[in-house]
């Protein structure tokens, strides 16, 4: 049943497939470790692929698609933030809010982009490197998103572990009241970590509809950003371990494609459904026994903050 | 600059205001979108609010249409709307509506071409039956495991929509539909249809068990000991325990009566109005349904307001793609804004706005 898959191409077509996925879970995992639950990844997904791939295909360039897709990222993340942050709204239904909208915009935005081709998003030139057996496939044939996500997993574990910005984060998410008191702004800091979450959101979402689709239908993000949340309580808030489970999750998303390329006895359907069987298998594990994966959840998490004084 | 200060309880005047405040801010905000799409704004808002109910050539066909909306988001919202005032956040309703279709379909379409008076009241039982089993399974994932019920009834959706469309593909086909994917209509089937009840209204049973449930639904929460648990553990987490509220015994009610609330749902609107199992027949009732929760207040009179309205916005919708050229999509980005516009000015009845004192820190 395996025989036709080759190991390498497996590898690192999981490495693309978990770009979307990596980046926009490490931007909800900094907005939570900064107490706020935005449940609307979904939403600004789906408005980050929208809005890159409009301007990646108005402007022909691919990296403007990406920074296109981090600004409407970044433009639904900043709804969720005067929302939640200024209006005192409820975090749960704000993000339910952003996903519903967002789902609709995008699909009204981007109906006269329908079957148009993005432009390509190359691979970074490694030169000899990329001839290497087996690691040269794996390694060095990427575009720079799937260079850049690992960045950012790195990026987010040096930050929150051994800078002050990390620190002033982690206090506010931990204890709104007691950073208060020690004179950071929350709101402020909330509202930054809020807009990077979105911005990381769009750029998981143009990734979608600029790399790995590539072309824009209604509804593509299919669930990745609520993926991209159930990764983010599997990591237990913690950077490397989102990136172990997003590549777990793109390697059975992988797989679960290559199957069905190959006629495996298992209809189309019960595949398709496995990558979410399979979320939900790894949150159940996460969420239960010794490791409680809640005992790391920031204290503050999904908690308003209003400063009565 | 302004400064808030809570009140300490809601402001029973604006709890009522509100809902219509953001109606006509969405209604503003709406119709600068349609004016951007280059649709006349007055005519839209218009189009989407008036002609389905008034418009003398329309009417006729769109008023009963209002009644086959509202029911199964209605039905769907009340359930809902318990779980969110428990703080149990069910908003995997999509997914048990499509269950509770498949399961009440499956039982019809098991007895096809009997012709005997149980069989819709059975299939009635298996739809509530599948949206309540699927919406166990989060439930006891959360009681058992502690497994957040937020993430597992959203994914359990993906998971529904790939069954529905492997049935409608293969167990629950129409052996007689020349190979097109969905099964045999059941309206067609007198035995397991969910006919018009009284012509012309768009009355079925739908519509009456949404009505039932919102009595129902009133009178928990007003009267019964159940209710005022339900209540108690959203507002205070801490003294419900203390007065004695099962958490356990709550999730698995509150998202049970959703989960069998939607599956109903579900089950009417594919033996009535959809007629058959169809990879796509849901629309997003499931979705939609937690705007009505909220627009509602969470309160069983709210939602049967909201309902309404919210059918009117699909109807509305539907004549302005037809008149005016409206993409399908801007009434769904319309409706979502809604639901933000609820958020937003919710801050009305929870805080006054004052000015502020002097320059403070915040």
């Amino acid at each position: 049943m395996f025989g036709g898959i080759d190991p390498a191409l497996l590898i690192s077509a999981l490495m693309v497939a978990s770009v979307p996925i990596i980046l926009a879970a490490i931007g909800e995992l900094i907005v939570e470790r900064a107490g706020v639950l935005n449940l609307g990844v979904e939403g600004m997904m789906i408005m980050g692929a929208v809005c890159g791939f409009i301007v990646s295909v108005q402007s022909g360039s691919a990296v403007m698609g990406f920074v296109g897709g981090a600004i409407g990222g970044a433009a639904m993340a900043f709804i969720f933030g005067v929302l939640t942050q200024f209006l005192l709204a409820n975090q749960v239904a704000s993000g339910l809010a952003l996903t519903l909208f967002g789902l609709g915009l995008s699909s009204l935005m981007g109906q006269s982009f329908v079957g148009i081709r993005p432009p390509a998003t190359g691979a970074v030139p490694f030169g000899p490197l990329a001839d290497i057996p087996f690691f040269g496939r794996v390694l060095f044939s990427h575009d720079w998103v799937v260079y850049a996500s690992i960045a950012s997993v790195a990026a987010a574990w040096w930050v929150l572990k051994a800078t002050r910005t990390g620190l002033i984060l982690r206090a506010v998410g931990e204890s709104h009241d007691a950073a208060h008191a020690l004179g950071y702004k929350v709101r402020r800091i909330r509202m930054l970590a809020i807009l990077f979450g979105g911005a990381m959101a769009g750029l998981g979402g143009a990734y979608i509809s600029m790399v790995r689709v590539p072309q824009w239908t209604d509804g593509i993000t299919s669930g990745a950003g609520w993926i991209a949340l159930a990764i983010v309580v599997f990591a237990a808030w913690r950077p490397w371990r989102a990136l172990v489970g997003a590549y777990l999750f793109g390697g059975i998303s992988v797989l679960q494609l290559n199957l069905q390329a190959a006629g495996a006895r298992i209809p189309v359907e019960y595949l398709s459904m496995s990558p979410y069987l399979i979320t939900i298998l790894v949150l159940v594990i996460m969420s239960s026994g010794k490791g409680k994966a809640a005992l790391n959840a920031p204290a503050s998490l999904g908690q308003n903050f209003h400063a009565s004084r | 600059m302004l400064r808030l200060e809570k009140r300490p309880s809601p402001s029973r005047f604006w709890q009522g205001a509100t809902p219509v405040l953001a109606v006509v801010l969405t209604m503003i905000a709406g119709g600068l979108m349609f004016a951007a799409l280059g649709k006349n704004p007055f005519e839209a808002i218009r189009t989407i609010f008036w002609d389905p109910l008034f418009h003398p050539q329309f009417a006729d066909y769109s008023r009963p249409q209002l009644l086959v909306k509202a029911g199964p988001l209605i039905l769907i919202a009340i359930g809902l709307s318990l779980g969110f005032r428990a703080g149990i956040w069910n908003i995997g309703a999509e997914g048990q509506y499509i269950m509770g279709a498949l399961f009440g379909a499956g039982v019809g379409l098991a007895f096809y071409p009997a012709d005997l008076w149980f069989i819709f009241p059975l299939m009635v039982i298996a739809g509530a039956f599948g949206g309540w089993i699927w919406a166990m399974i989060p439930a006891i994932l959360r009681t058992k495991f502690n497994t957040n019920e937020i993430l597992v009834s959203l994914l359990m959706v993906y998971i529904a929509q790939n069954f529905l469309s492997s049935m409608s593909l293969g167990l629950l086909r129409n052996p007689e539909g020349g190979g097109f994917p969905g099964s045999r209509n059941l309206s067609q089937y007198p035995a397991a249809s969910n006919p018009e009840l009284i012509a012309g209204t768009g009355m079925h049973w739908g519509v009456i068990a949404a009505f039932m449930a919102v009595i129902a639904a009133y009178i928990l929460l007003q009267r019964h000991i159940l209710g005022f648990h339900i209540k108690l553990a959203g507002q205070a987490p801490r003294a419900a325990r203390y007065a004695g509220v099962n958490p356990t015994g709550l999730v698995l009610l509150c998202m049970g009566i959703s989960g069998a609330l939607a599956g109903l749902a579900g089950l009417f609107e594919v033996s009535g109005p959809a007629g058959q199992i169809s990879i796509d027949f849901n629309v997003g009732y499931g979705f939609t349904a937690i705007i009505v929760a909220f627009l509602g207040r969470l309160n069983p009179i709210g939602i049967l307001l909201a309902g309404l309205l919210m059918a009117l916005t699909y109807i509305g919708g539907e004549l302005a793609q037809f008149m005016l050229g409206l993409p399908a999509a801007a009434i769904q980005a319309f409706q979502g804004m809604l639901l933000f516009f609820l958020l937003a000015v919710d801050l009305l009845s929870n805080y006054r706005i004052r000015p502020a004192l002097k320059k403070e820190a915040i």
